[in-house]
Parts: C-alpha cells; sequence; structure tokens
C-alpha cells in the first residue's frame, strides 16, 4: 500500500516537475527504515535510526539532521514521513517530492534522550567526511561519546584522509576510546589508546578510564591506573585555576551588585535598603529594551544590551533622584528612619513592578556573544561570566576616573568631606547630594543589567543582592572605593575555595563568621578612611 | 484498589448540566424554606501574592478565583453563592497563622485552599486543628503526614520521586548508575532525598555512587556546584541528577547547566519543582532534554484538559498564561469539595471532612483521581522532556493512577505507620504497636 501510494505520488511528481524523481521511488533498505518513524514509538524510532545509517543512503545524513532539529513529521494515517525544510515546507522522505497539503495528522518525529544520544552517534559516523573541518570535528567528538564499534572502520577512513591536526586528534582520541573498552582489540593498540586518552587529560578522559573494566589484562590496567593518577594530578591543578576562576567571577558580581552602594551608603552615609530594588529596576529596563527590540527590529538584538546600559542608568538614576528629593533629604542625619524608610520604599517598589509586569519571572535573552563557553587548558570560562567581570572593571575604573577628574566628582568629594566649608565655596550640597545619589542608583542600575543575564528577572531580583552588598561595603571600607573592590574579590575567592569542601551552604555560614570576627578585629574594615573625614 | 478507578468519565457537558440541574434542584428548596439570609459560602484562599513565593502562588489564587466564578455561573453550592475570601500571607510563614486564623475565626470561611511550601502548611496545620476547618493543600510535598483537617490534593514521594527514579533506572531513562541529589536547604527536599536515598540504596545503588548537595534559597552562583556535577558524571557510569532545587534558584542553575554545556544526553536533569511556570522566564533551547516529573502536564491532550486552558487564557485574558499542576490540584480539590458539600448538603467542616474520602472527580489527563482514606489522593505520573517552546513532552507515565502514601514506605522510622481517617481514624496508624500516635521518623 505505501510502495503503490509512492509510486503514484512518484509519477504525479515525475509528470509535473522532473524527471530525477523517478528513482527515489524504489523501495530500498532506506524506505523500508522509514516506516518506523510513523509508530511515535521511541525503540522503533531508534531502530530505524540504525536502519537509516546502515541503509549506507546518500539521504541518511539529511534525515537525520532534520530529526535532530525537529523537522522530520510523520503522519501515522498515511505512513508518510516528511522533511520540513527551512521554510516551513515538506517533502516527502522517500520520495522527495514536495508536498503541498500535509494530511491533518502530520506531527514531529518524537525523541527522548535515549534516541537523541543515538542520533548524536549516528550522525557523527555519517559526517566523518564531511567538507567543512568544523562538522568533522562535530563527528569526531559525536563517536568519542557515543564509543560506538560499528563506528570504526568509517573511523579509520577518516583517520587516513584527514588533514586538518585539530580534527585528527580528535578522531584519533574517538578511536582511541573505541578501542580501550573493546575486549577482542590487540593488547598494544590498547595501551596505545590509553595514552591517547591521558594526553586529552579532562573530565571525560578520566570517565573512559575509570569505566575500563576490572577483567582487562593485567598489564593494561597497570597502564590504566597510572594514567587515571595522571589524569588526576593535572585535573587537580586546574580546580585549582578553575575555583581562582569562579571566586573572581562570583567577586566581580559582588562587586558590580556593591559598587552603587559604595556611593550611596559609602560615601553618603545612606543606608539604603531599596538599593537592591535600584538593580532590579535596570534588568527590567533590559527586559523591556528586548522586548521592543524582538518586536520592532529583531536583527539588533545582539546589541540590546549596549542599548540597555545606558538606559538603565537613566532610569535608575531617575528613580534615586526621585527618592533623594522626595524622602532621603528628609531624613539626613536620622539613620533609624532612612532605613525604615527605604525598606518600605523597597517593598512599594516590588509591589508595583509586581502589579505592572507580574509576578512571574521575565526571559531575558543572552545575546549570541554571551552564551556559551570556551576551554582554556582545563577549564571551562563561560561567555556570560567573562563580559561581566570585564564590564565590573570597565564600570570601577569609569567611576573611579569620575570621581577624580570631572567636576561633579570634585564637588562630590568636597560635599562629602566637609559640607560646611563646601557650602561655603558655592557648591550647592543639595544639587550635589541629589546627584550623587543618584549616580549611586544609576549604576545600581547599570548592574541590572549585567545580572539580568545570570540571575532571574523577577520582583525579588535585589533581595537577593541587598545583604551582599552591604556585607562587601562593610568589609571593604565604608567610603573607600577601592576597598569594595578588594572586599568584593576577597569574599568572591574566599567563597569559592571553601565551597568544594564546605558546600554551599555552611560556605556562606563560614564566610559570614570570618565577617563578624573581622569586624570585630577591625571596626572600619579593610581599608579605613583616615583623617579628619572619618569624624565628618 | 486500582479496579474501582476505571470509571469511565463523563463528558465534561453532562456532568455540567447534572450539576446545574442539582443547583437549581437545591435553589428551588432552599426558596421553600424561605431562606432570605441571602448570605453566601465563603471561600478562603490563603496564597502569598507578595515576597519570595508570589512567583508560584498567585497563580494558585487566580485558578481558584476561576473555579470559583465558573461554580457560580453554574448556581453556586446549596442554592448559595461562593464568595472568594483572599488574604495575603506575604511569603512569612508565621504570618500564614495569623491569616489562616483570621479567614476561620473572622470570615467565618467553609474551606481554605492555600500554602506551597511546607513550611507554610506545618505553621497553619495547628490553627486547622484548633478552629476544626478544612485546607486544601495543592502542592508536591515530602509526605510523612496525614491530618484530619488536611487534605492533599498533590503528589506524595510515591507519585512523583520515586517513580522518576524508576523510569530513569530503566532502559528508556539510559539505565543510570549513579545519582546526585542537588536540593534547595529546607524540609521538602532534605526529607525527600532521604526517602531516595533509601530507596536507591534498597535497588543496591553503592554509597560512593550518591553524591547529596544542597543550596540556600534563592543560590544564583551555580558554578561550583556544576562543576562538582560534572566531576561527579566522570565516573564512567551513567549520571543523572535529580534535583528538588526550589523557586527562584532554578533559572540560574539551567542557565549554568547550558552554559557549561551539560547536555539532557550526558547527565540529564529530573526536576520535581520545575514546571511551565519556571520555564517561561528562560530560554529553553539548551535544556531539551532534561526531565520533569509532575501529575499533570499543559501539554497533555485531552478534552478536558483543552477546556480548561481555553477557560483559563479566558478568565486571565492573556493567551500565553500557562498552566500547571498544582493548579490541577486546586481543580480536582475544588470539584471534590463541591461533590462533598452537595452529598452531606451542609458546609459544616466535620460533616465535609466525612464525606470526602472516597469521593471521585475526573482529572484533566483522562482519569478519574479518588479521595484516599489517608487524605491524600490517586494520580497518574508523568515524566516530561523539557521542549524547544518551554512546554513538556509526556515520554512515561505510570500504567494507571498511583495512591498517594502518606507514610514512606522506605524510611525506618515511617514504614510502620499508615494512615486512614476512615476505619482507624487515625493519621498515624503503628501497624506494628497496634496504636494510633505511632511517631514517625
Amino acid at each position: 500500500m505505501r510502495s503503490f501510494c509512492s509510486r503514484i505520488l512518484a509519477l504525479l511528481f515525475v509528470i509535473g516537475v522532473s524527471v530525477a524523481a523517478a528513482t527515489a521511488a524504489h523501495a530500498g533498505p532506506y524506505e523500508d527504515a522509514l516506516a518506523g518513524f510513523v509508530t511515535d514509538d521511541f525503540s522503533d524510532t531508534a531502530d530505524a535510526i540504525n536502519a537509516v545509517v546502515a541503509s549506507g543512503d546518500a539521504r541518511a545524513a539529511k534525515l537525520l539532521e532534520a530529526l535532530q532539529d525537529g523537522r522530520l513529521m510523520f503522519s501515522a494515517e498515511n505512513k508518510k514521513v516528511f522533511i520540513k525544510d527551512k521554510n516551513d515546507k515538506l517533502t516527502d522522505a522517500a520520495t522527495g517530492a514536495t508536498v503541498a497539503t500535509p494530511p491533518d495528522d502530520t506531527d514531529n518525529v518524537r525523541l527522548n534522550n535515549r534516541v537523541r544520544g543515538l542520533l548524536d552517534a549516528a550522525i557523527g559516523s555519517l559526517t566523518l567526511m564531511a567538507k567543512e573541518p568544523a562538522r568533522r570535528l562535530e563527528a569526531a567528538q559525536a563517536v568519542f561519546k557515543s564509543r560506538n564499534a560499528s563506528a570504526l572502520p568509517a573511523l579509520e577512513k577518516a583517520i587516513a584522509a584527514e588533514t586538518d591536526s585539530k580534527v585528527k586528534r580528535a578522531l584519533n582520541e574517538a578511536r582511541a576510546a573505541i578501542l580501550i573498552g573493546q575486549a577482542d582489540a590487540k593488547l598494544e593498540d590498547r595501551i596505545d589508546a590509553v595514552a591517547v586518552i591521558r594526553d586529552r587529560g579532562d573530565q571525560d578522559a578520566l570517565a573512559l578510564l575509570n569505566g575500563v573494566p576490572g577483567d582487562a589484562p593485567p598489564k593494561l590496567k597497570a597502564v590504566v591506573t597510572s594514567a587515571i593518577g595522571s589524569v588526576q594530578h593535572t585535573l587537580a591543578i586546574w580546580g585549582m585555576v578553575q575555583n581562582a576562576w569562579y571566586g573572581l567571577s562570583l567577586g566581580s558580581v559582588l562587586l558590580l551588585a556593591a559598587i552603587g552602594l559604595a556611593i550611596t551608603f559609602g560615601v553618603m552615609g545612606i543606608i539604603n535598603m531599596a538599593h537592591g530594588e535600584m538593580v532590579m529596576l535596570g534588568a527590567y529596563t533590559t527586559f523591556v529594551v528586548q522586548e521592543l527590540i524582538r518586536a520592532h527590529s529583531p536583527a539588533l538584538f545582539d546589541y540590546s544590551l549596549f542599548i540597555a546600559v545606558p538606559l538603565a542608568f537613566l532610569v535608575s538614576g531617575a528613580a534615586g533622584v526621585i527618592v533623594e528629593r522626595s524622602i532621603i533629604r528628609f531624613l539626613y542625619g536620622r539613620p533609624l528612619e532612612t532605613l525604615l524608610a527605604t525598606w518600605g520604599l523597597s517593598l512599594i517598589l516590588q509591589q508595583v513592578v509586581r502589579t505592572i509586569f507580574g509576578p512571574t519571572n521575565k526571559d531575558v535573552g543572552n545575546p549570541s556573544w554571551m552564551s556559551g563557553a570556551f576551554d582554556l587548558g582545563g577549564i571551562t570560562i563561560t561567555y556570560n561570566r567573562l563580559w561581566i567581570v570585564v564590564f565590573t572593571l570597565a564600570v570601577f575604573v569609569a567611576l573611579l576616573a569620575m570621581l577624580r577628574f570631572t567636576r561633579l566628582g570634585l564637588e562630590m568629594r568636597a560635599v562629602t568631606q566637609n559640607r560646611a566649608m563646601a557650602a561655603c565655596m558655592g557648591i550647592r550640597t543639595a544639587r550635589i547630594d541629589a546627584l550623587t545619589f543618584g549616580l549611586g542608583s544609576g549604576i545600581a542600575g547599570i548592574a541590572g543589567v549585567a545580572l539580568s543575564q545570570i540571575d532571574n528577572v523577577s520582583p525579588n531580583l535585589g533581595q537577593g543582592y541587598i545583604i551582599d552588598s552591604f556585607m562587601v561595603v562593610v568589609f571593604g571600607g565604608v567610603g573607600n572605593l577601592w576597598g569594595t573592590l578588594v572586599g568584593a574579590l576577597t569574599l568572591g575567592i574566599a567563597n569559592k575555595f571553601l565551597e568544594p569542601f564546605a558546600g554551599a551552604v555552611l560556605g556562606k555560614i563560614a564566610i559570614l563568621v570570618l565577617i563578624i570576627l573581622f569586624i570585630q578585629k577591625r571596626p572600619r574594615g579593610m581599608f579605613a578612611l583616615k583623617g579628619r573625614a572619618v569624624e565628618a | 484498589m486500582f479496579k474501582s478507578l476505571k470509571v469511565k468519565t463523563n463528558p465534561p457537558m453532562s456532568r455540567r448540566w447534572l450539576l446545574a440541574a442539582a443547583a437549581g434542584l437545591t435553589l428551588a428548596a432552599a426558596g421553600v424554606q424561605g431562606a432570605n439570609a441571602a448570605d453566601t459560602i465563603k471561600v478562603g484562599i490563603l496564597h502569598s501574592l507578595s515576597g519570595t513565593m508570589a512567583i508560584s502562588e498567585t497563580t494558585l489564587k487566580d485558578v481558584m478565583l476561576m473555579l470559583i466564578d465558573e461554580q457560580n455561573k453554574k448556581g453556586g453550592l446549596l442554592g448559595k453563592k461562593l464568595e472568594p475570601v483572599v488574604v495575603d500571607p506575604a511569603s512569612n510563614w508565621p504570618l500564614f497563622a495569623e491569616k489562616a486564623r483570621e479567614l476561620i475565626s473572622k470570615d467565618k470561611v467553609a474551606v481554605v485552599f492555600g500554602c506551597w511550601t511546607s513550611v507554610s502548611r506545618k505553621s497553619v496545620l495547628p490553627v486547622f486543628k484548633e478552629l476544626n476547618s478544612i485546607l486544601f493543600y495543592p502542592v508536591q510535598y515530602e509526605g510523612e503526614e496525614s491530618e484530619r483537617n488536611v487534605f492533599y490534593t498533590g503528589a506524595a514521594p510515591n507519585q512523583q520521586a520515586i517513580p522518576a527514579v524508576d523510569y530513569l533506572m530503566s532502559k528508556d531513562g539510559g539505565s543510570v548508575k549513579r545519582w546526585v541529589l542537588e536540593g534547595t536547604d529546607y524540609v521538602y527536599p532534605r526529607t525527600t532525598n532521604k526517602i531516595l536515598e533509601a530507596y536507591l540504596k534498597a535497588k543496591g545503588v553503592k554509597d560512593e555512587d550518591i553524591m547529596i548537595n544542597y543550596t540556600p534559597f534563592g543560590f544564583s552562583d551555580w558554578q561550583t556546584e556544576v562543576s562538582k556535577i560534572k566531576a561527579f558524571g566522570s565516573a564512567g557510569k551513567k549520571t543523572a541528577v535529580v534535583s528538588t532545587i526550589n523557586g527562584d534558584a532554578n533559572v540560574p542553575f539551567y542557565k549554568e547547566l547550558g552554559n557549561q554545556g551539560i547536555k539532557a544526553t550526558d547527565i540529564p536533569v529530573v526536576a520535581f519543582s520545575v514546571g511551565e511556570e519556571e520555564l517561561a522566564g528562560l530560554d529553553t533551547k539548551p535544556l531539551v532534554g532534561h526531565l520533569a516529573a509532575w501529575n499533570y502536564f499543559e501539554s497533555i491532550k485531552n478534552k478536558a484538559n483543552a477546556s480548561f486552558i481555553k477557560e483559563w487564557h479566558a478568565f486571565t485574558k492573556n493567551p500565553k498564561r500557562t498552566t500547571n499542576d498544582p493548579m490541577e490540584a486546586h481543580y480536582i480539590g475544588f470539584n471534590m469539595w463541591v461533590k462533598a458539600v452537595e452529598k452531606v448538603k451542609s458546609t459544616d467542616a466535620d460533616k465535609v471532612i466525612d464525606a470526602l474520602p472516597g469521593i471521585k472527580q475526573a482529572n484533566l489527563t483522562g482519569g478519574v483521581s479518588t479521595m484516599l482514606p489517608n487524605h491524600h489522593i490517586t494520580k497518574p505520573v508523568f515524566i516530561g522532556e523539557i521542549r524547544a517552546d518551554g512546554q513538556f513532552d509526556v515520554v512515561w507515565k505510570t500504567k494507571g493512577l498511583v495512591p498517594g502514601d502518606a507514610w514512606s514506605d522506605y524510611l525506618p522510622g515511617s514504614k510502620d505507620l499508615e494512615a486512614d481517617w476512615v476505619k482507624l481514624k487515625c493519621g498515624n496508624y503503628n501497624k506494628v504497636t497496634k496504636k494510633c500516635g505511632g511517631q514517625g521518623s
């Protein structure tokens, strides 16, 4: 019935369009394999994938790639399989004919993890000889993961033909991964394979070496044991580097969140409990910017953060100026009232945002240059963390330069050091207060843009950072930007070195205890201000 | 037990007509009696509308308002209109108890639907016992509890955690041999992980193949934890993560997984607290294939579910609002309460509590759930894989409905305990000492 149908279709196709497709109508192993995709059963799909690969048909790679991308459709009623192309056009997988009106019950061929793993391996073994080196590399890695022994002949052929050294290495590793676990392979080959895997020296290599069965020949076992030791040694060293990097990354997040507070609390002495909400406003600004870009010009999406940064600064900065003018200026010199008022304000801001945007998390996307990771030696560095470290340092330097070299910065320092004298010199202190508070809030807003990339954008975003921010500023030394920098990085790195041993919960407690002890010893933090400014 | 469950589902229309007719009859009866009190039956809604849990609980408040609204359109209950009383316990656990007291003594509600976290439920328990009222609790939880005044419409561990682990151990799930139990540091993950650890060991998993990790609420820097999982997964055995991470912390966790390139085909993560709502704030493309275990998924194709989703979209005036498992639990719980009240023709707490066990209600996934004597319900268990569009694709489900077990069979302290409020009138009957009040672990 099926083949009859396809013949009819093919016939129509021949008459209508081209003669080439006629050959495709002859039922072969490839066409037979397609039957497995229409039953909506994972085991059948798995069998069908294997059968398609075994058929050796030239169309196999295209079919499997469509399956991987979710572009393979089936109709259970008509027992037909279709490939959807990038423009949502369907072609019959067996005949290659264009399908104008797909049957009503057309649905995607579903995958689960087992089938997906099998599929990756199958595509890998089919694309080992692809033209582009990147695809060959991907294929080699897929085979490395699957360790599918049936790919060995294809692998040998690919190694012989390979010219790219990086791909060749990956191919050799894939071959070694297969050989190492093959009991009937030659002993010398297996020992050579262990050496190849040892040189790879990462977690996957360790997994492979650990997976060598216990009944291996003693000679092989000795080699494996020594290789495991060597890989573990390498990994331990990289583990330290990794902890340092994670610490740096956590420290930069802390610094980013705290740097605005270092101005409002550190320089102005205002206990601003609504600081976290300024961060949140920045994150929501990013969300709104991205929504507008998605709606109007999706091509600009990768630049969304560059647009969001100045806007977030303006939104949070303006909010800060309004708050200072309408609430905080009446409360100068009354820290307790300021604390309560700003805390109340933080609740109000949260509820306002919740009312406008709803209580659920908002989806702030990562631009393509902020997604993914790259390997540096034995550690994986994710792009979003890397850019946040760079961004934080840039903000820090810019702020420092602003305070030192601009007139506003000079006036700010003058007002905080000696308000009365500054007023005598003709500085409008009230205006400077508002601008300083606005600056601190604006920087919090910028922090929100960065944090939207790694945390959830919800009304509660700010709450998670307020305690940590105060901790950093107090620990680093109130009123000193350098103190904030060193404080944030110290806390970040200490936390990340404690976490692997103590766990996340105990690690955090340990850090808090250490800070309390430290503050007992040095109440003014690491970099205490000296001189007359302290009394002011 | 299963036999009684194979009741044919009434088509929704005819049931609605029946209800309307019943309501009409009672209305007429009430009219004869001249009950011109014109009063309403008050229904308390105790969900956080602000604070950390607002993200999850606000939706439940909305779905309760929708269900009450629908019931009123059908003529109310016992000839009276239902009146929702909404309070906001603000994610503040002691405030839950205060607000519950306010609902019961001041507003005189007939029943309360509410709570999400276990700690909030534990905080209101004494109030419901003291004032003898009824609470419907809609969220999957750690079990080890059965109270006379509480009806648990969410999943007990044997209706979520255990089937999920079974699936991962099966050939289709990848024959997992090594386990990471990753959770937020509070009562639900700790108890669930205790049960899972005991279960895995009973299945022959060795100590060194289980790693248990806890992180604080709202944890956001997952770099170390994820690389720890990666390292643990490189021991040459198939590894899976069982996640009881709750609330906000999930988003950065999944982002870090995606960024560090841990694919579901390498190390699958099965989550018990991640639903459609949580995924709404995420780019799900890197997460395709990771798993969740629930008793309901929005993507399940079914007539009842389709009309529920349609009503939900119409009620919220937002065609993109997702539905999730606890919402279905409220749907079942509310309808069970309505049926029980109609059965005893009264909203008196004692009468309704006695009437509820045995009440059947069609769920949204094509089965019929029954309230059990231990105040838990029967539910189907589904394992779903995350799709690129943020919905779940069901890859496995239990054959029939699984009855909720209040006391886990895998914990030394609780395996002898049994809850039965119909025959034994006891929530923690010890089968060995034959006494009520045997202690849980």
